[in-house]
């Protein structure tokens, strides 16, 4: 029974939603503002393409902003094949069954572990193991990693959710499976593996524990020579100024410098994401 | 059964059954489909019209767990056998669907993609086929100065008459219409039965239909079919001023179906 008449009750739910809403965007705001007003300060030419100098108290962050888009990209670029030609077969190859069921569960759980495990994971097999050893590549390895559940669930949503009828139009032309694949079902799945290669860029950008023991360094003169060099990256940056050294408030201004260069840094290239994607979805929706 | 004595045979159903799984959709079926004419299929919902229809371009591979048994010969040659090249297969024999399929992709690119398929390069030629394919369709006068916009920006019946023309483009022998107008509203499904008739001097077609006026208006020869039965096939005239089993005339006159 209820006591409420039903436009009152579409009023309230009304309120709430505009209340989380209003809530979220409160969030964000402060954590942008937080950061901005923060780091604002520090921002010259010379941090964004000096090396640290004066241990760390002086001097860029240059090194540490190239480690970072070294990392990132290597990641995607290794998890965005394995996790969209994973997504391909899961959807268009396998037969559906106990094998897939148990392929689609592990690939969800690999979500949901923590991305300390993988820095761990990482070191034992990429650092130690097959002897790449601290470095731009481990860390890659690493980070894609952690990134591919994410990028073969988005894959495979967006690779469901193409129309079977346009499957069935492209095989009726004579087409192959594989270039109905090719040619119709990826590319109209495109926007949605864009949606979940821009989150992928995000996390593997912004991540500190995987690279923790793979990859980066605490202190580094110049810029790394080569997918085999240690190199700084922003998010391990950051961890490093706060926490260790002799000028705490010389690097406090350093660290949030670092982080607003690594917001603007994941925006970009989120915007960048996006803006692709409607360009497609503009072009042909 | 019409003696067709005059007429070539394209397509012939050798008794054939059809099953998914243990249904059996399809009992002994035996049609000798001619060259150049329009055959009509109708039946009610779920008498293995479409199933039938989807044989003749082996669209029912996809299905896992169906069976066939039986003959469906192509200019005499059983499609079912080990050495069909199902892709070549379907080059020969086009099909256009219920609902308007094309590819999320400008016209052009729609209409270029069974030669591209092909591995076809030469743009000239690309260019001739695509745009001589469009006439024929009767869909260039409104479209030729967009052939670069999305497909789905057009109108439901010219997004069914490209897809009609696409087909056209890869030049099939036989066309399957798995009820093409089924979406479609009176204007556009006129000008679609036009279409059929003026294609079916170049092409065999087959057409899966529900409206039995539109197999009256476009077919040459008409099958009823229930429950996975062929009950009737013969000229469209006769079956429907003089039909011979007394199902098809209950549901010419609307008892049931």
């Amino acid at each position: 029974m209820s006591i409420l008449k039903p436009k009152t009750t579409q009023a309230i739910g009304f309120g709430v939603l505009i209340a989380c809403i209003i809530i979220t965007i409160l969030f964000l705001g402060s954590l942008l503002y937080f950061i901005t007003s923060r780091g604002i300060g520090i921002m010259s030419w010379q941090f964004l393409t000096d090396v640290p100098r004066k241990a760390m108290t002086e001097g860029g962050v240059a090194p540490a902003i190239v480690g970072t888009l070294y990392l990132t990209i290597g990641a995607v670029l290794i998890a965005l094949p394995l996790g969209l030609i994973t997504a391909i077969y899961i959807t268009e190859y396998a037969i559906k069954g106990v094998i897939i069921n148990i392929i689609r569960l592990s690939v969800n759980n690999l979500s949901g572990v923590p991305s300390v495990v993988f820095g761990l994971f990482g070191l034992a097999l990429f650092v130690k193991y097959m002897g790449l050893n601290v470095c731009i590549l481990s860390g890659c390895l690493t980070l894609a990693i952690l990134i591919l559940p994410g990028i073969i669930s988005a894959s495979y949503e967006a690779i469901v959710a193409v129309p079977q009828s346009m499957r069935e139009a492209s095989l009726a032309l004579g087409a192959t499976k594989w270039q109905t694949i090719k040619k119709i079902v990826v590319p109209t799945a495109l926007p949605g593996i864009m949606t979940g290669v821009i989150l992928a860029v995000g996390r593997a950008a912004g991540e500190t524990a995987p690279i923790l023991f793979t990859a980066a360094t605490f202190y580094m003169r110049g810029f790394p020579n080569g997918p085999m060099s240690e190199t700084l990256a922003l998010p391990y940056h950051i961890y490093a100024l706060m926490t260790e050294g002799t000028h705490p408030d010389k690097q406090r201004a350093i660290a949030y410098g670092c982080a607003f260069v690594l917001l603007i840094l994941v925006m970009a290239v989120s915007a960048l994401a996006i803006y692709l994607r409607q360009r497609q979805r503009r072009k042909y929706g | 059964m019409d003696n067709n004595l005059n007429e070539t045979v394209r397509v012939k159903a050798d008794n054939i059954n059809f099953f998914y799984g243990s249904k059996k959709a399809l009992n002994g079926i035996n049609m000798d489909i001619n060259a150049n004419k329009v055959t009509a299929l109708i039946g009610p919902s779920g008498c293995g019209k479409s199933t039938f229809l989807r044989l003749i371009n082996r669209m029912n591979d996809l299905i896992g767990s169906s069976r066939i048994e039986g003959k469906l010969l192509l200019d005499g040659k059983n499609i079912f056998d080990k050495d069909v090249d199902v892709v070549e297969l379907r080059r020969r024999v086009g099909m256009v669907f219920q609902k308007p399929n094309p590819f999320p992709k400008s016209i052009y690119e729609n209409m270029a993609y069974g030669l591209e398929i092909k591995g076809i390069k030469d743009k000239k030629f690309i260019d001739e086929k695509v745009f001589d394919s469009l006439k024929k369709a009767a869909l260039w006068d409104e479209i030729k100065d967009r052939l670069n916009d999305s497909a789905l920006r057009l109108s439901g019946g010219q997004q069914q008459r490209l897809c009609i023309a696409r087909c056209l483009v890869v030049e099939p022998e036989v066309i399957l219409f798995d009820e093409p107008c089924a979406s479609l509203d009176p204007i556009s499904t006129r000008k679609i039965e036009e279409l059929i008739i003026e294609l079916k001097q170049f092409y065999t077609i087959i057409i899966v239909t529900h409206n039995m006026q539109q197999a009256a208006r476009v077919s040459d020869y008409t099958a009823f079919m229930y429950l996975g039965d062929l009950i009737e096939f013969g000229h469209t005239e006769k079956l429907f001023t003089v039909p011979k089993d007394k199902r098809t005339e209950e549901y010419l006159t609307g008892k049931f179906g």
